[in-house]
């Protein structure tokens, strides 16, 4: 049967559905649901870390390989530094460019490196919004409450304190910069409800919120002269005797050469590892999310956290074809729509958690209640009409321009037709330890954004990672260029290099792999 | 050696989600396109990018959010017997039989600097920062131009005209692919006047929201100190159940 005939029932059920509420899970219904269909306890894709500061952990397969992966460096690679300054920046999304700015702010002089174009990341993309506990019925605890819950209670508490209340601070000088979020009639800022959270706490600009974000702060890096190397992915860091981090080797993947950066203090902000395509998922993330942060902070003996979990988000595109794995934003179900399986059933609480949302849709499409599609695609329907008759016609050209265009390109019009979706891997909870100045057990190592860990717990709530980028990009920014000031730089080695390579010999760990992957192979050989 | 070639895994989880090889996709039906002038024959429908990964190109530049939102992917297009060359995001749109395409290359339009907060006539500064911007001679090359189908033309002159808020308006979709630089016969880049437009109107000529300032104010004196006392000594059960009162 074609997708369009299959739909009919969407049509057909849509005001049977409206009457009816769908209860929330009970913390302990959660947790059965999730340790069953949840992809992040599938075993078989899980396997031990052998050796390095997680020794003994579990992790998935794809994620352990690079963290074992040898460096494409050799022992006496020579180390005269092409560039010295106080604060190396890798990675050019959100985090980075917040972190380069307060440095460059306090008088840093700061080096941008990052593997494509400046801003060319996962936070160009996020389009559901940023939580920010600004209105009068909210407030910063509150926000801590639902995140802590969100994330199974496993988040750090110090970092999350940071996070909520140093929000509206950070969305002040967003706005200073000239972000337009979106206001509401009285001139404050409009919040929607997301996800697993119990106040309207989302801002957005539109359905265009990291698009917004990130085209300010990569104009404002151009217009601080903060010295930026597109094409040039970090391939090592540089210790000295002690250990503590001196500068990184980058990659020009124009000519392929390499560039060493001695630097007073460096901070990681390279963000997700969607393009591992864990679990051979299809993923939201951009075509440098390949968890390159993380294997680097793991060779210099940066431990890291919550590694074993994932977020895969509800709503991947399962059509058409070309969609796979795009993100439908999540602010469809924030409005109001409706997930409806084969039969035309509600079978979850639309706003519950991430992780509960896409466990029951995996759930049901494993027991037959999913739609299949042409190419052998299986999903759920995402009721997006609805919106249209709740909320009167055009609406989702209002609400969702992003969205309805994704679609248009490919002759389905959202606004008529329901849309099939189906979990993609789109978030890495968790990533590199942190302390609340965004500093890790390594000396003089920052991580900001995506790449570090402990905030977001197991689960990340929606709108938590664009504050996440903010508030630490700031904090790592602003205590780098603190401690540049009161150190000097020290020498450069591959000392930790060497220690890792004799690690990996003890434990006999030759996999040839390569790391970190820096792009995926996409590129068809033969 | 930058890539993970040599990771099997990561490879043939790819092949997964690469479309081509689902069940009753094995044999897709193939259609020929021209890729920077080499004939090549690809599977119907996949986007302009998973093109040139098919035909074994090494893509570097030319690819960065995959979504539809970075512009890095900037690409021209001809589709068959039509003479009118158009463009495309080749992330997010699919190739069809007999097309022509290429990706963009990168264009140096100049781009102005300016300390945002210190503007002091930001609509007068416009003339000084991009002197060109009121020089269009309405050609609307760049509306042409403009994959995310935005007026370009129109806000090029509102912008000169003053009407910063329009002009923010109109591109919030601009992903600053630069296509509509290289073809405006007046040298404007209008994606670069559209930002500064866009940042000045959210900088200096939107109220200021006062329920953040009123909760800055309130987290810095200190009114939700005891409750994060209370808060951060409960157990995890605690805090399960905990309700806060919002002031
Ligand atoms: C489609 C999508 C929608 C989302 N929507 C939302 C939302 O609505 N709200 C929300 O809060 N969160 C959202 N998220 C999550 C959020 O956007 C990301 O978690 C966040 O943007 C990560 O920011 P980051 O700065 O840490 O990393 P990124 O923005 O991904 O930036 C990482 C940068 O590092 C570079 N890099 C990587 N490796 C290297 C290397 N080896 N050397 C040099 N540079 C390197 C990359 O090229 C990139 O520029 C969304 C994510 C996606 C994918
Ligand atoms: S306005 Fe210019 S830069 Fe923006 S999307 Fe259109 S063509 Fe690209
Ligand atoms: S291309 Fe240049 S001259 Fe032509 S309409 Fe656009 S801005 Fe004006
Ligand atoms: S790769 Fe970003 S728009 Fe195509």
């Amino acid at each position: 049967m074609n997708l369009r005939a299959l739909q009919d029932i969407v049509h057909q059920t849509r005001e049977f559905r409206c009457t009816q509420t769908i209860p929330k899970l009970t913390v302990a219904e959660r947790e059965k649901l999730i340790r069953q269909y949840h992809p992040d306890y599938r075993e078989q894709a899980y396997q031990t870390i052998r050796f390095g500061p997680n020794a003994g952990d579990r992790t998935v397969r794809e994620l352990a390989m690079l963290l074992e992966g040898d460096s494409p460096i050799p022992a006496d690679f020579p180390l005269t530094p092409d560039y010295t300054v106080d604060v190396l920046v890798i990675g050019g999304g959100g985090a980075g460019c917040a972190a380069a700015l307060h440095a460059h702010a306090q008088g840093a002089h700061v080096l941008l490196a990052t593997k494509l174009r400046l801003a060319d990341s996962n936070s160009i993309m996020a389009q559901g919004g940023m939580q920010v506990a600004v209105a009068p019925d909210d407030s910063p605890i509150q926000h801590f409450l639902d995140t802590l819950r969100g994330g199974h209670m496993k988040n750090d508490h110090q970092l999350l304190k940071v996070m909520v209340e140093e929000g509206p601070l950070i969305t002040k000088w967003l706005i200073e910069l000239g972000v337009l979020f979106d206001r509401s009639p009285d001139g404050n800022l409009q919040v929607k409800t997301g996800g697993g959270s119990s106040r309207a706490r989302l801002l957005t600009c539109s359905d265009y919120t990291g698009l917004e974000i990130m085209r300010v702060l990569k104009d404002e890096v151009l217009n601080q002269n903060i010295h930026v190397l597109e094409f040039a992915a970090a391939v090592e860091l540089l210790s000295d005797e002690e250990g503590t981090c001196t500068g990184a080797i980058l990659r020009d993947l124009d000519n392929k050469r390499f560039i060493v950066v001695a630097a007073k203090a460096v901070i990681l902000a390279t963000g997700g590892i969607g393009r591992l395509h864990i679990q051979g998922f299809p993923t939201s993330n951009h075509y440098g999310a390949t968890g390159d942060g993380l294997a680097l902070a793991y060779r210099i003996g940066a431990p890291l956290v919550e590694i074993d979990t994932f977020q895969y988000h509800p709503s991947g595109a399962v059509y058409p074809e070309q969609l796979v794995g795009a993100l439908v934003t999540e602010g469809i179900r924030s409005e109001g729509g409706h997930l409806v399986n084969a039969k035309g059933e509600r079978f979850v609480n639309e706003l519950d958690t991430r992780d509960v949302v896409s466990s029951s849709i995996i759930r049901e499409c494993q027991e037959g209640r999913g739609v299949r599609t042409a190419s052998g695609r299986v999903g759920v329907w995402l009721d997006t009409p609805l919106l249209e008759l709740e909320h009167g016609q055009g609406t989702l050209d209002k609400h969702f321009p992003a969205m309805v265009r994704q679609y248009e390109r490919f002759g389905v019009d959202i606004r008529k037709e329901p849309v099939l979706i189906y979990p993609t891997l789109h978030y890495q909870n968790g990533g590199v330890k942190i302390d609340v100045n965004s500093e890790t057990p390594v000396r003089n190592l920052f991580v900001a954004g995506e790449a570090s860990g402990g905030l977001h717990g197991r689960n990340r709530l929606m709108g938590n990672s664009l504050l996440d980028l903010m508030v630490f990009g700031r904090r790592a920014g602003l205590a780098a260029a603190a401690r540049a000031k009161m150190i000097a730089q020290g020498k450069l080695s591959l000392a930790h290099l060497e220690r890792f390579r004799a690690e990996a010999r003890k434990h006999g760990v030759s996999n040839q792999v390569i790391s970190p992957a820096i792009l995926p192979a996409y590129t068809k050989t033969s | 050696m930058p890539r993970c070639e040599t990771n099997m895994d990561t490879t043939e989880t790819f092949q997964k989600d690469w479309a081509l090889e689902q069940e009753d996709t094995l044999h897709p039906p193939m259609v020929t396109v021209e890729i920077a002038g080499k004939v090549y024959q690809v599977p119907a429908g996949i986007t302009l990018l998973k093109a040139l990964w098919y035909t074994g190109h090494e893509v570097i530049r030319g690819a960065g959010c995959l979504g539809g939102f970075c512009g890095a992917c900037a690409t021209y297009y001809r589709t068959k017997d039509d003479p009118k060359v158009k463009t495309c995001l080749a992330c997010s749109f699919a190739v069809e039989d007999g097309m022509a395409f290429s990706f963009a290359p990168p264009f140096p339009a100049r781009k102005a600097i300016y300390q945002i907060s210190e503007l002091q006539d930001p609509k007068q500064d416009l003339f000084e920062l991009y002197p060109e911007a009121p020089m269009c001679r309405n050609c609307n090359a760049c509306t042409e131009a403009c994959p995310q189908s935005i007026d370009v033309r129109e806000g090029v002159w509102r912008a000169v005209f003053g009407d910063f808020k329009s002009v923010s308006d109109m591109f919030m979709n601009c992903v600053m692919c630069g296509l509509c630089a290289p073809v405006c016969i007046a040298d404007i880049a209008p994606n670069l006047v559209a930002i500064y437009a866009s940042r000045v109107q959210g900088a200096h000529f939107t109220e200021k929201p006062k329920d953040i300032e009123a909760r800055i104010k309130a987290i810095e004196e200190g009114q939700y100190e005891k409750d994060w006392e209370r808060i951060l000594r409960m157990s995890d059960e605690e805090l399960q159940q905990a309700t806060v009162s919002c002031p």
